[in-house]
């Protein structure tokens, strides 16, 4: 009964979670994006830019909507499905999103409104400092809330008196061994997530009108940030890997479907690691290779899960594979990048078919990485939510099943029903034009017509 | 000179509570109004008055929940865990109404089902935070550091009742709102629904001071001791007062009064609450000083509370400035 309500308070915090990052995951590098946008027109008074940023910030004010509602979920799941562990991490965790709140949320939530609904009211300037506030806040909320998570991750700078852990030294609890690593490789994530998804909308519009001016500026400022993001992304991934066996070696274990403890290990393309046969099937790996990438040594010694006792080891089967997929399309993006490079050389970024149709499947594969990185990162360090400190399972509030899997449900119908339907707006206003002429603007009309507040003019006061 | 931290912390939560009521409090009130106004164009313009601040009001709720968990750490795991059921269900309205000031506009074909998750999101939120508010005031069981009570604990008649006059309150705090922001028709229809809605709030008002020092021995004590009876007195004075000057703001047409007032009323019923209550955190046996954090935690965060919650309210201030005024049907940005 305990551990099925356990399994059910575990699963309904990762539904709602990985609903809840999709939205940031986006906002953040979007919400940069607008300010990009937003200087770049106050600066050269080049009107596209302006148009893309009426655009992209419908596209904005709706994923933000989902995050914040996603979001106040989150901060209350603390306490109403992880009742105990809230108690003994609350005086740790609990300041970090005190501060998030405070430095992050009310600012994104003050200037949201004057900068969706204000540019009638306000001047330029003040307009563009709402954005820029915006966008500050949501890189603010990125650094405490993965302060809170990566001390769960690494925990350091804390004691733990019998009841609670009680903190002693906060610069070690927020720049704890993980933390530097995980907001790098995070923020990347976000600016890529978004690079890729303002990318694939251009090249869409592109392919149908090839001489739509706003879509090629989307295609050539998403295809720089590709190019130069996604190696950057490698390299961050790199590092954050070689921390990672430093402080959760089982993780790394788990991540490489290693079973032996070894000197120049084999990287394993393929296998099914096999939890209960304590080996991976069907391996198919290339010789020495998985040492050079984790200890940048051919013969460097990595660990092996047989090192840990079955209850202490994380699920090599899920881990193996959510790493592989964050790699395989972190690869994938980086071939995309150098694929524009080439293309912009030769000239011919805007034309090439078949570049315009990869950009477009690329479109979803920051999102995927994403929820594939954290799944890796969240399921390698089970059993523990305090690495090595307090267990999961002792972690879960006295919520008997019933009560959770009706909760669980309810999320999963509302979650699927309301932003799913989100989703398809988003997917509307996409398929909509960002261009100039009226013939362009023309959809909107119907729905003017149909009682809608019409849009503002963007052209500022004065 | 030592500072009573957990104390400076209580009045700080109490503080961030009170905000998320009356600011959300009018927003919320905005969707549960939308059955008494029918036209379309109404609701859209109902809806842009509050559009432009209602995720910052919703924050004061992030800030309560939060805070919380930063500094009362053993409140934030009971009470969360003993309201299980309709915090949840509070969750999930939020996230109706939520989405609903957005999709809405986006979608003509289902406008009308978007209307109808705004209306009764936020008619359903309201109600869940008075069932919580009432199962709050009834009290929570709690054994070791653990919640000990059962899982439908919080459904009583009484948390029922608070339920429904948190709607009411709502209700009025919108009404009064939307009297100050709009005009003409609107505002009219704003003005007539007032009367009643304060007839219904002071009614429970009243019903709600009468039955709550019947649930605990320590509140009746707390207001009918001597000398307590004449520091006290003034709250229920001065809520008589408010409702005289509100029905007469209303009377004469005044705009910003009759939400003001209404405030007021908020803020007394609170502070009756807070007197009935401190210093208790867990109703009642835990105490602000039993489920404070360590220092170490109350301290850190209380440095950059006290530096950010002044600009915070600045901004939120200017924001608020940037929308002063009536607003007109065409505000949205859609
Ligand atoms: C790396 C970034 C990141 C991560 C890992 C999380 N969030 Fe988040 N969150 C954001 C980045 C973000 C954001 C960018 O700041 C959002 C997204 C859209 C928005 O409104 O702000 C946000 C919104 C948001 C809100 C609404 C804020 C408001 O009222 O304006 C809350 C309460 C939370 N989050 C809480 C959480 C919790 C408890 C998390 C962990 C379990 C969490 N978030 C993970
Ligand atoms: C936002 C991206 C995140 C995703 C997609 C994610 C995903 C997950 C997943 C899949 C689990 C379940 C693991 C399992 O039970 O096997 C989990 C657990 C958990 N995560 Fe995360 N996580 C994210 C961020 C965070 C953050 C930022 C925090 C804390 C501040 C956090 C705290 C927790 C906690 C407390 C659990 C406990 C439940 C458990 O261990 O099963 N997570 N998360
Ligand atoms: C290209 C090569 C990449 C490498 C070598 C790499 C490496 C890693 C590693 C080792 C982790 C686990 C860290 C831990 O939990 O200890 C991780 C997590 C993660 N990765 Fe990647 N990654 C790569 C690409 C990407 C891409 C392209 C994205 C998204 C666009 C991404 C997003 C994430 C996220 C969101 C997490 C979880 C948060 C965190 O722990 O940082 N990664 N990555």
């Amino acid at each position: 009964m305990e551990f099925d309500a356990l399994i059910l308070a575990r699963i309904q915090f990762a539904f709602t979670v990985s609903f809840h990052i999709i939205f940031p995951a986006f906002t953040i590098g979007l919400a940069s994006y607008l300010a990009v946008l937003e200087g770049l027109w106050l600066w050269r008074g080049n009107d596209v830019y302006v148009q893309l940023y009426r655009y992209w910030s419908k596209i904005f004010a709706i994923t933000f909507g989902m995050g914040v509602v996603s979001g106040i979920v989150m901060s209350y799941q603390f306490g109403t499905n992880w009742g105990p562990f809230s108690d003994a991490a609350g005086p740790v965790i609990g300041p970090l999103l005190g501060y998030e709140v405070l430095s992050a949320f009310f600012l994104e939530a003050g200037f949201l409104g004057v900068m969706l609904f204000g540019m009638k009211r306000v001047g330029r300037g003040l307009h563009f400092f709402a954005t820029l506030m915006v966008a500050a806040g949501t890189l603010f909320s990125a650094f405490w809330i993965l302060a809170a998570n990566s001390w769960m991750q690494t925990p350091a700078g804390t004691g733990f008196d019998g009841n609670q852990f009680t903190p002693d030294d906060w610069w070690a609890v927020i720049f704890n061994p993980s933390f530097p690593f995980r907001f790098v490789h995070m923020v990347l994530a976000a600016y890529l997530t978004t690079a890729l998804i303002v990318g694939a909308v251009g090249a869409w519009h592109l392919l149908r009108t090839s001489s739509d001016a706003a879509a090629r500026v989307m295609v050539s400022m998403a295809m720089w940030m590709a190019a130069l993001v996604a190696p950057l992304q490698l390299a961050a991934g790199d590092l954050h890997g070689l921390n990672t066996l430093e402080h959760q070696p089982a993780k790394i274990a788990a991540m490489e479907g290693h079973w032996e403890r070894q000197r120049g290990a084999p990287l394993l393309l393929f296998g099914i690691p096999d939890m209960e046969r304590e080996e991976t099937r069907f391996a198919l790996s290339i010789p020495r290779l998985g040492s050079l990438i984790l200890t940048h040594d051919w013969n460097g010694e990595v660990p092996g899960l047989l090192d840990w006792a079955p209850e202490d080891r994380p699920n090599s089967a899920i881990v193996f594979w959510s790493f592989r997929v964050m790699v395989g399309l972190g690869l994938a993006m980086i071939g995309l990048g150098l694929a524009s490079l080439v293309l912009r050389w030769q000239g011919r970024l805007y034309d090439a078919q078949w570049f315009l149709r990869f950009a477009i499947v690329m479109g979803p594969s920051g999102l995927v990485a994403v929820l594939a990185g954290w799944i890796t990162t969240e399921v390698g360090r089970q059993p523990w939510v305090v690495y090595g400190m307090m267990r999961t399972a002792e972690g879960v509030s006295p919520v008997a099943a019933p009560a959770v899997a009706s909760s669980l449900a309810l999320f999963a119908i509302v979650y699927f029903v309301v932003f799913g339907a989100g989703v398809y707006y988003l997917l509307q206003l996409m398929h909509r034009p960002a261009g100039n002429g009226d013939a362009e603007t023309s959809p909107r009309t119907p729905e003017r017509a149909a009682g809608i507040t019409p849009g503002p003019s963007l052209e500022a006061p004065r | 000179m030592t500072v009573d931290l957990p104390l400076v912390w209580g009045l700080l939560i109490g503080f961030a509570v009170l905000m998320y009521v009356i600011m959300d409090g009018f927003d919320l009130g905005i969707g549960i109004l939308f059955p008494a106004i029918r036209s379309d164009g109404h609701r859209d313009t109902m809806m842009n008055s509050v559009a432009p601040v209602w995720d910052g009001n919703e924050t004061w709720l992030v800030l309560g929940g939060g805070g919380l968990f930063a500094v009362f750490p053993l409140a934030y795991s009971v009470l969360l865990t003993a309201f299980y059921a309709p915090l949840i269900v509070m969750l999930l309205a939020l996230v109706f109404r939520g989405v609903a000031f957005e999709f809405r506009f986006k979608d003509p074909r289902h406008k009308q089902a978007w209307t109808i998750s705004f209306a009764a999101g936020s008619a359903l939120a309201t109600f869940c935070q008075g069932i919580v508010l009432g199962a709050f005031i009834q009290g929570v069981a709690i054994e070791g550091r653990g919640y000990a009570g059962g899982w439908f604990d919080w459904l009583t008649p009484f948390s029922v009742f608070t339920g429904a006059a948190l709607v009411a309150g709502y209700a009025l705090l919108g009404a009064t709102w939307l009297v100050m922001k709009t005009e003409d028709d609107l505002q009219e229809r704003a003005y007539d629904l007032v009367m009643p809605l304060t007839v219904a709030v002071v009614a429970a008002i009243v019903f709600v001071s009468v039955w709550t020092p019947l649930l605990h021995e320590n509140i009746a004590e707390r207001w009918f001791s001597w000398p307590n009876l004449l520091y006290l007195s003034p709250v229920p004075l001065l809520v008589a007062l408010a409702v005289v000057l509100l029905t007469r703001a209303v009377a004469k047409r005044r705009q910003a009064q009759p939400f003001l007032l209404a405030l007021a009323l908020f803020l007394l019923s609170y502070l009756g609450l807070g007197i009935s209550l401190f210093p208790n955190i867990i109703p009642y046996s835990v105490s602000i000083w039993d489920a404070a954090a360590p220092d170490a935690s109350l301290a850190f965060l209380l440095v950059g509370t006290l530096v950010l919650l002044p600009i915070i309210l600045g901004y939120t201030g200017y924001a608020y400035w940037v929308f002063r005024g009536k607003v007109k049907s065409d505000d949205g940005y859609h």
